[in-house]
C-alpha cells in the first residue's frame, strides 16, 4: 500500500469487528458464563443413579397415568374444576375494584400528588411481591382452607398488576384532550369519565381479560395448600398414588386453559 | 365598567417566566375589547402560546393581573378557576378531542362545566344542549357526522369539530392556539371564516395567535405584533408594513 484515497482508512487487511480490549471482555464474560454453570451444577449435587433412571420412571409414570380415569370426572373433579373458575373470575373481580381506585392514585397526571402516587404504588409493589401461593397460605391460616381463602389470595395478588398497569395505561393518555376537558371548567370527576375513561378503556378490558387468564392457571393450584378448587383432587389424588385420577385432573386443567385462551382472544378482538 | 368601548379581557403587567430570572413574557398590558378578532403574531418562541394560555391558566402566570368579568382570574382558587374557565372557550392547534368518543359527545363534553359529573357518566344532557350541539353541528357543516368516532375525521373536519365544543360552552371570549398550523392553507381559510362568522354572529370576542401573516391580516381586526416576550406593535391589519414586520421578526430575506 504506496498510496491510498483515503489516508485514515483502516487496511483492509487488519480489519478486526472488535478491538483487541473489546475482545478480552467478551471472552471474560463467555468464561465467567460457563463458571457459573459449572458453579451451579456443582450447588445442585445431581445424584447420577437418579438422573439415569428418570426416563424409566417417567415411562412408569405414563403407564400408571393410563388410561386416564373419566369415569371420576363427574364426581371428583367436575365440582372443583367449577369452584376454581369460580375462584379466578370473582379473585378478578374484586382485585379490580380495589385496583381501580389505587390505580387512578398511582397515576400522576391523574392525581397530581407526589405522596399520593408513591403510597399507592407501594401498595402495588405489596401486593406483587407476595406469590398467590403465599397469599393463600396466609389467607388459609386466617379463613381456614377453602374456596374464600382461594378467591382472597387471587385477589390480592391481583391488585398489583391490574392497578399498576391501569396507572400506566392512565399516565400515557395524552395531555391534549385532558387539556381542552380543563379549559371547558369540567369538574374532576367528569374529566376521568370523559377524557381518561375513553382513552384507556381497551386497555382496561385487555388487562382485566389477561388477569383472569392468568388467574384461571393460578387457581388450579392453590388446592395445594387448602384453599379451594380443583388443586385439592389434583392433592388427593397424588397423595393417594392414583396417577390415573392425576391425569384426569391435568387434562381438565389443560382443557379449561385452552378454552380460557380462546374465549379471552375472542373477547379482545370484540372490545379493541 | 366606565370605558367607551367595554372591554372584555383586560391584561396587566402580566409576566411569566418558566425558568426564574428568564421571563419569556414582559411586563404584557393589553384590553381586548367587545367583539372582533386579535391575532397574535411573532416568531417562534416568543410568549404567543404561553400568553394565550395564562388567560385561561392552563400556564400559571408569574405576576400581574387577569381581569374578565368583573374578577382578577390570576387571584382566583381552583373551584373559582373552574367556574370562570366555563366562559372562555378554547380551541388548540393539535384539537385535543377525545378521541374514541363521537362528535357529539365531544361537542357535548364543552357542558361538562355546568353538568354534574354523575349525570355526565349517565350521558343524561339538558336537551337544550343536545338541541344547540346539533345547531351547532349544522353551524359548522358536520350535520351529518354527530355519531362519528372524532378519530375517523379529517385534520379541518376536527377543528371544526373543536371551534363548536368551545361554542357550547357559550363563551363571553375565545382563545384559540394556532388552530390552523395543523391545516393545509384551503382548510386554514375555511376555519378561520368559520370562526369569524360564528363569533361575529354571537358577539363573542376572539384572541387568535398564528404564524400566517397574510392568514392574520386577512382576518383579524386587530393585530398585536410580540417580540422578544414585549408586545412591539399594536394596530390594524393596515398598518403592518415591512418595517413593522421587520421589527417583529427580524431580519428581512424573508420578506420578498
Amino acid at each position: 500500500m504506496s498510496t491510498t484515497l483515503v489516508p485514515d482508512r483502516i487496511d483492509a487487511k487488519t480489519w478486526t469487528r472488535f478491538t483487541p480490549g473489546q475482545r478480552f471482555a467478551r471472552y471474560t464474560v463467555y468464561f465467567a458464563l460457563v463458571l457459573a454453570l459449572v458453579v451451579s451444577a456443582r450447588s445442585v449435587e445431581i445424584i447420577p443413579e437418579f438422573l439415569w433412571d428418570a426416563p424409566e420412571q417417567m415411562q412408569d409414570l405414563f403407564k400408571r397415568m393410563w388410561p386416564i380415569a373419566w369415569a371420576h370426572y363427574p364426581g371428583g373433579v367436575h365440582d372443583a374444576l367449577v369452584e376454581t373458575l369460580h375462584i379466578a373470575s370473582l379473585g378478578t373481580l374484586f382485585a379490580v375494584i380495589m385496583a381501580i381506585p389505587i390505580g387512578i392514585c398511582a397515576a400522576n397526571n391523574v392525581v397530581p400528588s407526589k405522596p399520593i402516587n408513591y403510597l399507592a404504588k407501594l401498595v402495588l409493589v405489596a401486593s406483587r411481591s407476595v406469590n398467590s401461593l403465599v397469599w393463600a397460605l396466609l389467607f388459609v391460616g386466617v379463613f381456614g382452607p377453602g374456596a374464600l381463602a382461594g378467591t382472597l389470595a387471587i385477589a390480592f395478588r391481583s391488585i398489583g398488576f391490574v392497578g399498576k398497569l391501569i396507572g400506566e395505561a392512565l399516565e400515557e393518555v395524552p395531555r391534549g384532550s385532558i387539556e381542552a376537558l380543563q379549559a371547558t371548567g369540567s369538574p374532576w370527576l367528569s374529566i376521568l369519565s370523559k377524557g381518561y375513561w375513553p382513552a384507556v378503556e381497551p386497555a382496561f378490558w385487555s388487562i382485566v381479560l389477561f388477569r383472569w387468564d392468568i388467574n384461571v392457571r393460578e387457581s388450579a393450584v392453590l388446592g395445594l395448600v387448602g384453599a379451594g378448587g380443583i388443586g385439592l383432587a389434583l392433592n388427593a389424588a397424588i397423595d393417594l398414588f392414583q396417577w390415573d385420577r392425576v391425569a384426569m385432573c391435568l387434562f381438565a386443567i389443560f382443557v379449561v386453559v385452552i378454552v380460557a385462551e380462546i374465549v379471552v382472544t375472542q373477547i379482545r378482538k370484540r372490545v379493541l | 365598567m366606565t370605558t367607551a368601548t367595554p372591554t372584555t379581557l383586560s391584561i396587566k403587567h402580566l409576566s411569566k417566566s418558566y425558568v426564574a430570572g428568564k421571563p419569556v413574557l414582559k411586563d404584557i398590558s393589553l384590553d381586548i375589547a367587545d367583539c372582533g378578532i386579535t391575532a397574535i403574531i411573532g416568531p417562534s418562541g416568543t410568549g404567543k402560546s404561553t400568553l394565550i394560555r395564562c388567560i385561561n391558566r392552563l400556564v400559571e402566570p408569574t405576576s400581574g393581573e387577569i381581569h374578565f368579568e368583573g374578577g382578577n382570574l390570576v387571584a382566583l382558587d381552583r373551584s373559582g378557576l373552574r367556574l370562570a374557565r366555563r366562559h372562555i372557550g378554547m380551541v388548540f392547534q393539535e384539537y385535543n378531542l377525545v378521541e374514541r368518543l363521537t362528535v357529539m359527545e365531544n361537542l357535548l363534553t364543552g357542558r361538562l362545566g355546568y353538568v354534574s359529573p354523575f349525570k355526565a357518566w349517565l350521558r343524561k344532557f339538558p336537551e337544550a344542549d343536545i338541541a344547540r350541539a346539533f345547531e351547532l353541528l349544522d353551524a359548522v357543516g358536520l350535520g351529518s357526522f354527530a355519531n362519528q368516532r372524532a378519530d375517523s375525521l379529517s385534520g379541518g373536519q376536527r377543528q371544526r369539530v373543536g371551534i363548536a365544543r368551545a361554542l357550547m360552552q357559550e363563551p363571553k371570549l375565545l382563545l384559540a392556539d394556532e388552530p390552523t398550523s395543523s391545516l393545509d392553507p384551503k382548510t386554514s381559510v375555511e376555519v378561520m371564516a368559520l370562526m369569524r362568522d360564528l363569533c361575529h354572529a354571537r358577539g363573542i370576542p376572539v384572541v387568535v395567535n398564528m404564524h400566517d401573516v397574510e392568514l392574520a391580516k386577512r382576518f383579524a381586526d386587530r393585530i398585536i405584533g410580540m417580540s422578544g416576550g414585549n408586545v412591539v406593535y399594536d394596530g390594524g391589519p393596515a398598518g403592518l408594513t415591512d418595517d413593522v414586520l421587520k421589527s417583529i421578526y427580524g431580519g428581512e430575506d424573508w420578506l420578498q
